[in-house]
């Protein structure tokens, strides 16, 4: 028997685990005139009708908050005991959505991941813009909106002060150091390509914009060693909020003694069910994108690959969350945790929201364990799409089975949400995919300067691989 | 003597006619579908052996409460004597105090803030007792300092079997029930 022994060139090992994170050697500039063009291409008529729809849905949100201001809360199918109801669902929702950015971002880049290259940039914006429309919530969701601004320390005559026990506190703290460190994060990153947007500008308009923005970059190498020690420094900031922001939200409810909420598997089950949700948002949004503006040869299969195998591991996660809670109900003894699980959730009034939410982030992702089924772009798109339909369900299926029937049976309300509240759901959809659409028309949603990077170290990789292939060859053949 | 004020309810007397319901929501002036006390009735048993206990139930004053915690601004806080109050002047309505509460004794007022039972401590300063106290015709609520062993309620709880809602919880309720 005989054993051939080589060394793997750079371009084998990119393939080992699918197809290659770049296809093909574009130069420099076939990857500007690619990336760029989105930006500089005369407006699509798809754009234009998807700008009006997103645009009238944001004129729907914003109607709904003033609205609903005039009115207060009761204009929200809130009661007692659902005194949190379609604001706090939403909010969480959005939070989790606005987690898959910044692990792409920040902990890929750490662990020196090259698949992170073409994403990171739609992932970061998709937080941002996620993490916004959760923002709106804790602000409108107050019976007193206007007094927002008592949740953070500041020296008042009213002598208001914040209590820091609370974890309605806390969740102010995580989310705004969240929002601000991602913002840095992506917009630093921004830098080098909005100079070359500006270098490349044939308006005057254009120029002026994209150079104050770019903050006068020359890429002198002095520039380039600060934007590399200033990303690898965001980049170290942001992990630990990857795992912080969820873990605080789940707080919210883990403190309160309520059946359903009051369990320590929070904020693991929370953190891996915010992955999941990002990931699966990244998907929907990147895959249309990827096929419209033709970026599959940056954008490619392996990158799609990794992201439906991240959604399968972080599903399996939650699903094992689902597990333990419901096991625990049972092996506690305790009759109103039990009741919570046994009788409310899967055969009470909204069991039909609890099976969709077990179909959709348990039975639906494994579908990921066949390949040909992650190579399936359009299979892939709606298995995101139902990833997001399931995690909604998730904390929808957490906040309100929860607190419908609380200890007490005299209590027990049914929630049923108004037309404020649809509209406002509906309206942050909107409001995120407009400031998505803005994102994909005025600035490259795929970073040029790291692309052209990575085709580099490719290339380095593949010259020093061949390089070593040749002079270790005599030796390593072993017969 | 710091004073801790407490309630005891005697589930034998009350007959659940919710003249204390009535009386606080006129003491109070609370909105339509706000309430700071509630009637409630448990069976007990299987038909035919059945049993029924009335309870006229409100916030627990809890020496250990985690509405007072949740509560982002300071809004919630302990007052005299132990009572669990609202500085509705400081709430934001933001529903924290509701979701930490185990008891459900709070409810969104129409004006945005978070309202709850305050032992009527308007009352109890001029020397008074609360409302609902004062209004129930079978006498089965009984208010006063537990500090004092001789007031009414810490005499009745040292001569009556009570125990206190959900002791799990862990929030050492003051109202008791006697039974």
């Amino acid at each position: 028997m005989s054993v051939e022994m080589r060394e793997l060139t750079a371009l084998e090992r990119g393939t080992l685990e699918g197809a290659p994170v770049l296809v093909g050697r574009p130069d420099d500039r076939k990857l500007n005139d690619d990336l760029f063009l989105p930006v500089w291409e005369k407006t699509r008529r798809g754009w234009l009708a998807l700008f009006g729809i997103t645009l009238g849905l944001t004129g729907l949100l914003f109607s709904a908050i003033a609205y609903t201001f005039a009115k207060g809360i009761g204009a929200w199918g809130n009661n007692i005991p659902v005194a949190w109801a379609y604001d706090i669902i939403n909010f969480v929702w959005w939070i989790g959505i606005g987690h898959a950015g910044t692990l792409i971002s920040a902990i890929l880049l750490l662990f020196q991941q090259k698949w992170r290259t073409s994403i990171n940039r739609f992932a970061e914006a998709m937080t941002l813009f996620a993490v916004i429309q959760a923002l709106l919530f804790p602000m409108i969701h107050l019976g007193r909106p206007w007094f927002f601004f008592w949740l953070f320390p500041y020296p008042s005559t009213l002598a208001t002060w914040p209590n820091f026990k609370s974890p309605l506190l806390w969740d102010v703290f995580a989310v705004s150091t969240y929002f601000t460190v991602s913002l840095l994060f992506w917009y630093v990153g921004l830098l080098p390509d909005l100079a070359a947007l500006r270098d490349a500008s044939k308006s005057k308009a254009a120029r002026i914009a994209y150079g104050i923005f770019a903050l006068g970059w020359r890429g002198s190498a002095r520039h380039w060693r600060h934007y590399r020690i200033a990303y690898l420094l965001l980049a170290g900031l942001a992990t630990p909020l990857v795992l912080s922001v969820h873990t605080i939200v789940s707080f919210d409810f883990a403190v309160s003694q309520l059946p359903g909420w009051h369990t320590t598997i929070f904020p693991p089950y929370f953190v891996a069910g915010a992955i999941f949700s990002g990931f699966a948002m990244v998907l929907t949004l990147m895959i249309p994108a990827r096929k419209v503006f033709g970026f599959e040869g940056v954008i490619t299969q392996r990158h799609l690959d990794n992201m439906a195998k991240v959604m399968l591991a972080t599903g399996l996660m939650v699903s094992y969350g689902y597990l333990t809670e419901t096991f625990i109900a049972w092996y506690s003894g305790d009759k109103f945790e039990s009741f919570v699980f046994f009788n409310t959730r899967a055969r009470g009034p909204y069991a039909p929201i609890y099976w969709t939410m077990i179909t959709c982030n348990v039975l639906v992702p494994q579908i990921l364990w066949w390949r040909k089924a992650r190579e399936n772009t359009i299979l892939l798109w709606i298995v995101s799409i139902l990833v997001n339909v399931g995690m909604w369900t998730e904390r929808f299926v957490i906040i309100v089975t929860s607190l419908h029937r609380d200890f007490l049976p005299s209590s027990w309300a049914m929630y049923r949400p108004t037309w404020v509240d649809w509209s406002i759901l509906s309206g942050t959809i909107g409001f995120f995919g407009l400031l998505f659409l803005l994102f994909l028309r005025f600035v490259p949603s795929v970073s040029a300067s790291e692309v052209k990077e990575l085709r580099r170290e490719l290339e380095h990789e593949a010259h020093a691989g061949a390089h070593a292939a040749k002079r270790a060859a005599p030796a390593a053949r072993v017969r | 003597m710091k004073k801790r004020y407490a309630m005891a309810v005697d589930t034998v007397r009350c007959v659940g006619c919710s003249a204390c319901v009535i009386s606080c929501k006129t003491e109070n002036a609370l909105p339509d579908g706000g309430f700071r006390d509630w009637i409630v009735q448990e069976v007990r048993g299987a038909f035919p052996d059945l049993s029924m206990e009335i309870r006229s139930e409100r916030c627990n004053h809890c020496s250990e409460p985690s509405c007072v915690d949740a509560c982002p601004t300071g809004a919630s806080h302990v007052a005299e004597g132990g009572v669990v109050a609202v500085a509705r002047n400081k709430c934001t309505g933001c529903k924290a105090c509701i979701a930490a509460c185990p008891y459900g004794a709070r409810y969104v007022h129409p004006a945005g803030f978070v309202d709850k039972c305050t032992f009527c401590l308007h009352r109890v300063q001029k020397g008074k007792q609360p409302a609902c106290v004062e209004t129930c015709p079978t006498r089965s609520l009984t208010f006063g300092d537990l500090e004092d062993p001789d007031s009414p309620v810490a005499r009745l709880l040292r001569s009556r079997r009570s125990r206190v809602l959900q002791p799990e919880a862990g929030n050492k309720p003051n109202v008791f029930f006697l039974s």
